[in-house]
């Protein structure tokens, strides 16, 4: 350490690095990737699902992907949780469902019951 | 398209290379080039393991990798979103505090539970090692201890010396060689503050002795903790080494000239070892004894070198009063005993565990409102401060201030921090006994008084226990006990008697109820309470009688049963069984 300079850059590293780690995301979005989701056409899903939040320019939303859930004769399975809501499972998800989903759940914050999988 | 994820990458530059590559052809292949931002920078972490890889914005933290481990990585993780764990970094899981309530104020424990510890970065986020920077090219070691006497910071430790004049005497003593200690010997029972300041936010301390040092003139520091604290020690080593490469500890320190390095030295749990002078020959790996003052270590401590040696409390307070001022500290607690101070709460309250409060605090608000109150709802009786020297504190005092002087003016002390709090069925002669023999075990031996006078006190106190109190029993506890106080050389054998000397003044009617009526009126010492079954209310249903663990109960099936007192052991199995409450204790 050479000055209270390096420190702090050392610091403002430190903060932005720990800023990454908790991105404030408004809302998540879990598609099954599992080889089942895979062979439902998830990688699909998941393509619509980044085209369309670039089109309405979301950029809060984080999309991550999940392995089988044990629930493959619904594959594509999306999952979405809004704020501290409970996560909604969805199944199936096809490219065309995306938009409404998206449009309703995520942006207006109502689960779309009809898709969901229910217990 | 937006990226929906981001993987930074970080390692030496070639193996980190082929690595990159690996990754960005198999995100080709499998097309998520689009999706997947790859970056590189050139540290993701501080110790270095390998070719590093995180995944953002799971935060997945990947060690060690191949080429081949990075093609898995796009095909699991990126690709199908099953993180592959045998290559993640098991990082050490933060111990989280409780959300403080309302009457706490974390100044000590800000950062525990908060920051990595392992992490010195984590440390530096919360301006770690500012004080430090601020001190060494902005203070001289003058006005460094006049802050610190601004703060009215004094010893955690226990014994509360006014911490700047401590610093001002070991700058003031000649010499080129002096040392900083500090003192993590924790050892008081039930008492854990200094283990979590250890395990949560090492740096703190770390950077507290480096300005300590500078204060007085020191180039040289040592950690002595006591061994049963694995993970503090590790945690310090991680820290010190961390330290040392970022040059926070080391030579020349920030362009300054200021060289300081630290080291750690493990106690073997001998209580004795806390205290100061025992603590230095122990560091200079003799027997832990302790040894007349003065010389005092200010002037003559380690290897008869002038030292400072302060708690890990008293260390971790000063970057926060240099970095915040110490009209900021001196802002918080009473006129004499300022700032805050850390407490563990154990006993009969319903939340125990570890807390910190402004000095001044009453008895009260932290047995009430810190702790939520006793333990189903039954009556306080007392309170025990300061670990096994201390005093017990009863109801009448509830109101008064947790300070330095306070605690004295009723026979206890502040101690490092201990906080045992006693209902209604805890006996204050059993409590007595038993903090006495925990002094007799740990008393060295070196002082008479101490050596020979604790086993009588605890013999006396064991008889009274036993039932076999004789009148004059309270008398001569007082006599040995003054003796004991006097005739010590350290703060073992002047506090041992404490607990005991303070329950007489302020329950001397259950020591007298023992020795002349008996009785013990919590129903606690065994030799003084009888077990015995009511006729009336007995269903005869056995369950007594097969669990007794002696054969002292008999009585036929669906008769009323009897224990025949000269047989039972007073374990009060029969108590806890019995269906219909026929048992009581006498």
């Amino acid at each position: 350490m050479k000055s209270l300079e390096e420190l702090r850059k050392i610091k403002e590293r430190a903060l932005l690095r720990r800023q990454m780690a908790s991105q404030g995301a408004k809302a998540r979005i879990i598609v099954a990737m599992g080889t089942c989701g895979i062979a439902a056409g998830a990688r699909d899903t998941m393509s619509a699902i980044l085209k369309e939040l670039e089109q309405r320019g979301i950029a809060d939303v984080t999309v991550t992907q999940t392995g089988c859930l044990g629930l493959c004769e619904y594959e594509p399975i999306v999952q979405v949780q809004v704020g501290d809501q409970e996560m909604v499972t969805y199944g199936p998800i096809q490219p065309e469902r995306v938009p409404v989903l998206i449009e309703k759940h995520v942006l207006g914050g109502e689960p779309v019951t009809e898709w969901q999988i229910k217990q | 398209m937006p990226y929906r994820a981001h993987v930074i990458i970080s390692g030496e530059p070639e193996p980190t290379e082929a690595v990159r590559v690996a990754l960005v052809d198999r995100l080709n292949a499998l097309g998520l080039a689009q999706e997947i931002e790859v970056l590189e920078a050139s540290d993701v972490t501080v110790a270095p393991r390998g070719v590093e890889m995180v995944v953002y914005p799971e935060g997945v933290h990947y060690v060690k990798l191949t080429p081949d481990d990075a093609r898995l990585i796009a095909e699991e993780h990126l690709y199908k979103g099953r993180p592959v764990t045998r290559l993640m970094f098991q990082a050490r899981k933060v111990e989280r505090l409780p959300e403080p309530s309302t009457k706490e104020v974390r100044v000590v424990l800000r950062n525990v539970g908060k920051i990595n510890p392992e992490d010195i970065e984590d440390y530096i986020a919360e301006d770690g090692y500012v004080a430090l920077g601020k001190v060494l090219t902005e203070m001289t070691p003058e006005e460094v201890i006049e802050e610190i006497k601004k703060s009215g910071l004094r010893g955690r430790g226990g014994a509360g010396f006014p911490t700047w004049l401590k610093w001002q005497f070991a700058r003031r003593a000649p010499g080129d060689v002096k040392y900083v200690v500090c003192n993590g010997d924790e050892g008081d029972p039930g008492a854990f503050m200094n283990r979590r300041v250890l395990e949560g936010d090492p740096h703190a301390v770390i950077e507290g002795m480096a300005i300590a040092a500078y204060a007085i003139g020191a180039q040289q520091g040592y950690f002595y903790v006591r061994a049963e604290y694995p993970i503090a020690i590790r945690t310090l080593r991680v820290a010190i080494q961390q330290a040392r490469e970022y040059g926070l500890l080391g030579e020349n320190i920030f362009g300054t000239g200021f060289s300081f390095d630290l080291e750690v030295r493990m106690g073997a749990g001998a209580f004795v070892c806390g205290e100061e002078t025992a603590l230095m020959q122990s560091i200079e790996g003799k027997r832990g004894q302790p040894r007349t003052r003065p010389p005092f270590p200010a002037t003559s401590g380690l290897w008869g070198k002038p030292t400072n040696i302060n708690n890990v409390e008293t260390y971790a307070n000063v970057p926060q009063i240099l970095l915040k001022g110490g009209e900021w500290f001196a802002s918080m607690g009473t006129e004499k005993s300022k700032g805050t101070k850390t407490f563990a709460i154990a006993g009969k309250v319903k939340r125990t565990g570890l807390i910190e409060v402004p000095l001044g605090i009453t008895v009260r608000e932290i047995v009430y409102d810190v702790g939520g109150g006793i333990l189903n709802d039954k009556a306080f009786k007392a309170v025990q401060t300061g670990g096994p020297m201390g005093g017990c504190i009863p109801e009448q005092y509830l109101d008064l201030p947790v300070d330095y002087e306070s605690l004295a003016s009723v026979g206890s002390i502040m101690g490092s921090g201990g906080f045992v709090v006693m209902d209604e069925d805890t006996c204050m002669v059993d409590i007595a006994r038993f903090f006495m023999e925990f002094a007799q075990e740990e008393s060295c031996g070196k002082c008479v008084p101490c050596r020979v006078g604790t086993r009588q006190m605890l013999e006396i106190l064991e008889r009274i226990c036993a039932g076999q109190g004789k009148p004059g029993d309270i008398e001569r506890l007082e006599t040995l006990g003054k003796y004991v106080k006097m005739g010590s050389l350290c703060g073992l054998g002047q506090g041992a008697p404490n607990p005991v000397l303070s329950t007489i003044r302020f329950f001397r009617e259950e020591y007298e109820a023992h020795i002349y009526d008996k009785k013990c009126p919590a129903k606690v010492c065994r030799g003084l309470i009888e077990y015995r079954i009511d006729p009336n209310l007995c269903i005869g249903c056995t369950r007594c009688a097969r669990n007794c663990p002696v054969n002292a109960i008999t009585g036929a099936p669906k008769q009323p049963h009897t224990i025949d007192p000269e047989i039972c052991v007073r374990c009060g199995i029969c108590a806890q069984v019995c269906p219909v409450k026929a048992v009581s204790v006498e």
